[in-house]
């Protein structure tokens, strides 16, 4: 699908967020409608978390978190800061060893299949040594045939809306379409589970609303799981089909959000859920 | 990030300040960074021309490239011209410091004998195999330490306190063990270019962005694979700090060292001369010298540049 790049006037650009039908970066790159059907499809990988701890020293960070995340779920995770919700995606995508508990990674079924996940952090990460395409083409990892890194990156470049700058320095690129180039990197090899660590923490507000536009189309129409570690809790209602609470490394509240996409910045049943979020955060009954 | 804003920053400030005397232009950029000078006297034309735009085409445009381009030029052209004048008029001794002319013709007389392409190749050929040799090692310390917490100590501390002793200081124990022959030259200058090439290398390697790394390890990068799209490129930066920092004392060395005793290439070329008071050659000898150092910085930021050219500091 062609990537339109037009340069609208601001008006027109406020416009198109109000409409909620598509959007525009600040830099005039279109955010492409939500798309019926899939593109790229792969079997998405769930959770299931028994007893999970993990402690630094004396520090017990978390305190046994049992977790059912079915295949395919948008699970936001929100809490104070400190609590455990970094630790929490770096036991799930296996960059640390939980002390104890277990995590397995469950088909549709239910039954136990391989670790599958990756992790996109609030820094991009990219080498800026390498053009754009070659970063996205590092997350298929080593001896890959060029022809086919090559290809499976200007496809996922495409799913970002970011095949223009495929042969650009990451240096020359702005902070949406650098985190836009991580994600590429982190979905090129199809995980069944994305986890993402604050990865819009760093944007200006109107990037940020176009990258979860694109969040939530790219998910639809890719159709892995999806874990996303947010302090924003407008964020996490408009993106997730349910948010948890972590504090003090327990799951404080588990609250579904039965809302259809796309979903409208002033719904007021989101604001409700926001409003409940708010109080368990805040630690309010 | 912060590079390409001071870049952006150097622009506007060049335009908007072409109006006013192109030298206070200069001055602004040098102070803050090279890279922002070498960009604006690289393209002069540009800003010229927006000065000229801003005048409303004036011809002083024009006047204001020509300036540009033979100004810096003028005091060293004007220091030839007075040297000369100065040994034509017999003020100044042939035997003290020969002519320009004398030493152009002697430039001349033994390119066509043929003598000074051996020299020169010879000299040449000694600085490079130092650097080699010496590069090399360094640089493969400095990895080894950058990388392994064992390899670092068991060597780092011995090489911070060799690197201390002067390496020039060691040319009568070098006489001794290896008489004065090219094995002296090239030891001496391998153990020079070691250092400088060493400390980069391993200060590079140390500094690599740990997020990157760690980045390479979750896509499942091998050993090999993380160095040489992670570590590597990070610590080149600062290994071409290590490698123009060495090229300085690759020649300094070799100069040092030709002078002691050489049978062969720039240094005797200028000793046998002293012998018999021709100071044409010696002067000669010098400028050969510095050209060749000029060449190899040239040739060592070219490589740079292409290297480094992801680096928005480098960008052309
Ligand atoms: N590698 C580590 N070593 C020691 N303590 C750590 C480490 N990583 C995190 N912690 C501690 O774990 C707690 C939770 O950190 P984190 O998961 O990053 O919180 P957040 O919810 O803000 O992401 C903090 O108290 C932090 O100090
Ligand atoms: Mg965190």
């Amino acid at each position: 699908m062609p990537v339109s790049s037009y340069l609208l006037p601001s008006a027109m650009v406020w416009d198109a967020f109000e409409l909620q039908e598509r959007a525009y970066f600040p830099d005039g790159t279109e955010v492409r409608p939500i798309a019926e059907p899939p593109v790229l499809p792969k079997a998405p990988a769930g959770l299931r978390l028994r007893g999970v701890e993990k402690a630094f020293g004396d520090n017990r960070v978390l305190r046994g978190i049992d977790l059912d995340v079915p295949a395919g779920q948008f699970v936001a995770i929100v809490g104070k800061s400190g609590c455990g919700k970094s630790t929490l995606l770096r036991l799930l995508v296996g960059l640390d060893e939980p002390t104890g508990g277990e995590i397995d990674f469950i088909d549709d079924g239910g039954d136990r299949v391989a670790p599958d996940a990756r992790i996109v952090f609030q820094e991009p990460r990219l080498l800026p040594w390498f053009s754009v395409a070659d970063n996205v083409a590092v997350g298929l990892g080593d001896g890959v045939p060029k022809a086919f890194a090559r290809r499976e990156a200007e496809l996922v470049l495409d799913e970002v809306q970011l095949s223009e700058k495929a042969r650009e320095w990451p240096a020359k690129l702005s902070g949406g379409q650098r985190q836009r180039v991580a994600l590429a990197r982190a979905l090129v090899s199809r995980p069944g589970l994305l986890a993402l660590d604050e990865p819009l923490g760093a944007l200006d507000a109107l990037t940020r609303i176009s990258m979860q536009q694109l969040l939530t189309r790219v998910w639809r129409e890719l159709g892995f799981t999806a874990v996303l570690v947010t302090h924003d809790v407008t964020e996490a209602v408009h993106l997730a089909d349910r948010v948890i609470v972590l504090d003090e490394g327990e799951v404080k509240l588990d609250l579904a959000v039965p809302r259809p996409h796309p979903r409208h910045h002033g719904d007021p049943e989101l604001a409700l859920l926001e409003g409940q979020l708010l109080a368990a955060i805040l630690g309010e009954s | 990030m912060t590079t390409i804003d001071t870049f952006s920053e150097g622009r506007k400030l060049r335009r908007a300040t072409s109006g006013t005397p192109r030298t206070l232009t200069e001055g602004t950029l040098t102070e803050d960074k090279p890279q922002d000078w070498q960009q604006a006297s690289q393209n002069p034309p540009k800003g010229a021309a927006d000065g000229a735009q801003a005048k409303g085409g004036k011809p002083a445009g024009l006047h204001t490239i020509s300036r540009g381009a033979w100004l810096p030029y003028l005091v060293p052209v004007g220091l030839v011209l007075v040297w000369q004048i100065l040994s034509s008029t017999g003020l100044i001794s042939d035997r003290i410091m020969p002519s320009p002319v004398a030493v152009l013709a002697a430039f001349w007389e033994r390119l066509l004998s043929g003598e000074l392409g051996r020299d020169v190749a010879v000299s040449g050929a000694r600085a490079l195999s130092g650097l080699l040799i010496g590069g090399s090692i360094g640089f493969l310390l400095g990895i080894a330490n950058g990388v392994s917490k064992l390899s670092e100590q068991l060597t780092d501390t011995t090489l911070q306190m060799l690197r201390t002793i002067p390496h020039l200081a060691m040319i009568p124990l070098v006489i001794l063990w290896f008489g004065i022959g090219e094995e002296a030259k090239l030891f001496l200058t391998s153990l020079g270019v070691l250092f400088p090439i060493y400390l980069n290398t391993y200060h590079g390697v140390k500094n690599v962005d740990r997020d990157l790394v760690e980045m390479g390890r979750i896509y499942g990068m091998s050993n090999w694979s993380l160095f040489r799209k992670v570590i590597f490129p990070g610590a080149l930066p600062s290994i071409f700090v290590g490698l123009r920092y060495a090229l300085g004392i690759m020649w300094l060395t070799l100069i040092v060292s030709e002078a002691i005793a050489a049978n062969s290439g720039i240094g005797y070329m200028a000793n046998t001369a002293r012998e018999f008071m021709m100071t044409d050659v010696v002067v000669l000898a010098l400028v050969i010298y510095a050209v060749l150092g000029k060449l190899a910085d040239v040739v060592a930021r070219a490589l740079e540049r292409w290297a480094l050219s992801w680096n928005a500091a480098y960008q052309a």
